[in-house]
């Protein structure tokens, strides 16, 4: 049971922790509840049609097809992450000043909204399709304890889709003026994450060249399967033994939504040494 | 849309003709995966290619050699691994991780 619990959390985990950073992102969003939910929604309808096809998924591209789908999956979602951050750089402040007042909406109503929604189904798509074969099996496989096996399934989503809603709580308790610098912050760690795993998956299909694999090996100082380290892969990308391929691609991701959110925040009256670099939001005095 | 479009897109780079490597047969079956040893050579690129006879669809995985893919029940996949340096990696099958277990030992 437990370890039937165990794949179920590690599956769900990803896509809880990547439903509970937008939400925290976007408070002050009208309808994101909405948005969100119809998300979660599209994911898990996908998750099933995409199990339902992973025969043929795996068939395509000379055999490569999984490798490619999941390359393309994670490379929309980090684009989507990158063009929200810079978005929110431009607009962050504006919204966190009336993240509490009516003139919310006004700020909200230009917000990309989709991109959001657009993030979370991916997610959802990516790990739930996981989910739905691995449950298929304990379905088809109708072993005497498959009772014990779906309480385990039950047990894992309930504390993957938990530890999603406790980051969000977490998340909350920054003041209004922070909390968007912060997940700024998370989402460009995590989109980059996301860009070092696309490059593994098209190393695994040989279309990149690894360049050094591994690049390091941490495993014995902090492996990724650990709880801390398979949280910080979740949060942050925490690779114990990356391609060099994926450390580079890491690299550029983070360093492209920085440099852009940079650009493309509001201009000041007056240049401040002090304003702050990171993507999100930016000062708001 | 963006997914379909990048999906394309990276189908377009999948080259035509698959390079001829050496490959080596593994099987999934209930819940183990047949031979729990391979060896292979050192230094050199191969394809694994795993058959899943079932029942119920599996992953191989691997942690020491940055490999996962999925195989659904009835199908074959390969996998392509290396150039590894001389040693032992592990591998198991996620969806059954107590008993699916086995290594490559490159010399």
């Amino acid at each position: 049971m437990f370890a039937t619990a165990v794949i179920v959390f590690r599956e769900v985990l990803e896509a809880a922790i990547v439903v509970g950073l937008v939400l925290a992102a976007s408070q002050g969003l009208r309808r994101r509840g909405l948005w969100i939910g119809s998300g979660i929604a599209v994911g898990l309808g996908g998750s099933v049609v995409v199990a339902a096809f992973a025969g043929g998924i795996a068939a395509a591209a000379q055999g490569m097809g999984q490798e490619l789908f999941n390359a393309s999956v994670l490379f929309a979602a980090v684009g989507m992450l990158a063009w929200h951050n810079i978005w929110m750089a431009r607009h962050g402040a504006a919204l966190a000043k009336n993240i509490n007042a009516v003139g919310r909406d006004v700020v909200a109503g230009l917000r990309p909204q989709y991109l959001l929604a657009s993030v979370v189904g991916l997610a959802v798509l990516r790990e739930g399709s996981e989910v739905v074969l691995f449950l298929y099996g304990i379905a088809i496989a109708q072993q005497d304890q498959a009772s014990a096996l779906w309480a385990g399934a039950l047990l894992g989503f309930a504390v993957g889709a938990g530890s999603g809603y406790l980051l969000y709580l977490g998340l909350l308790r920054f003041a209004a003026r922070y909390l968007f610098s912060v997940t700024g912050w998370l989402i460009a760690l995590l989109a980059a994450g996301m860009a070092a795993q696309a490059a593994g998956f098209l190393v695994q299909a040989d279309l990149l060249p690894p360049l050094r694999d591994p690049l390091w090996d941490t495993s014995g100082l902090l492996s990724q399967q650990s709880v801390l380290g398979n949280l910080l892969s979740v949060l942050v990308g925490y690779l114990d033994r990356p391609a060099g391929i994926q450390v580079f691609f890491y690299g550029i991701t983070l360093t492209t939504i920085l440099v852009l959110s940079h650009i493309y925040r509001p201009m000041r009256k007056r240049p401040t040494r002090t304003v702050s670099k990171f993507a999100g939001v930016a000062n708001s005095e | 849309m963006k997914v379909l479009a990048s999906f394309v897109l990276l189908l377009a780079l999948v080259p035509a003709g698959a390079e001829e490597l050496p490959r080596f047969p593994l099987t999934a079956k209930d819940g183990r995966f047949v031979p729990e040893m391979i060896e292979v050579p050192a230094a050199k690129k191969f394809r694994l290619v795993v058959t899943n006879e079932g029942p119920g669809p599996e992953e191989f995985e691997s942690h020491e050699l940055n490999r996962e893919k999925v195989i659904p029940a009835g199908k074959t996949v390969e996998i392509i691994i290396g150039p590894l340096k001389p040693g032992t990696y592990s591998f198991f099958g996620e969806f059954h991780p107590k008993t699916a277990n086995g290594r490559i030992v490159a010399k």
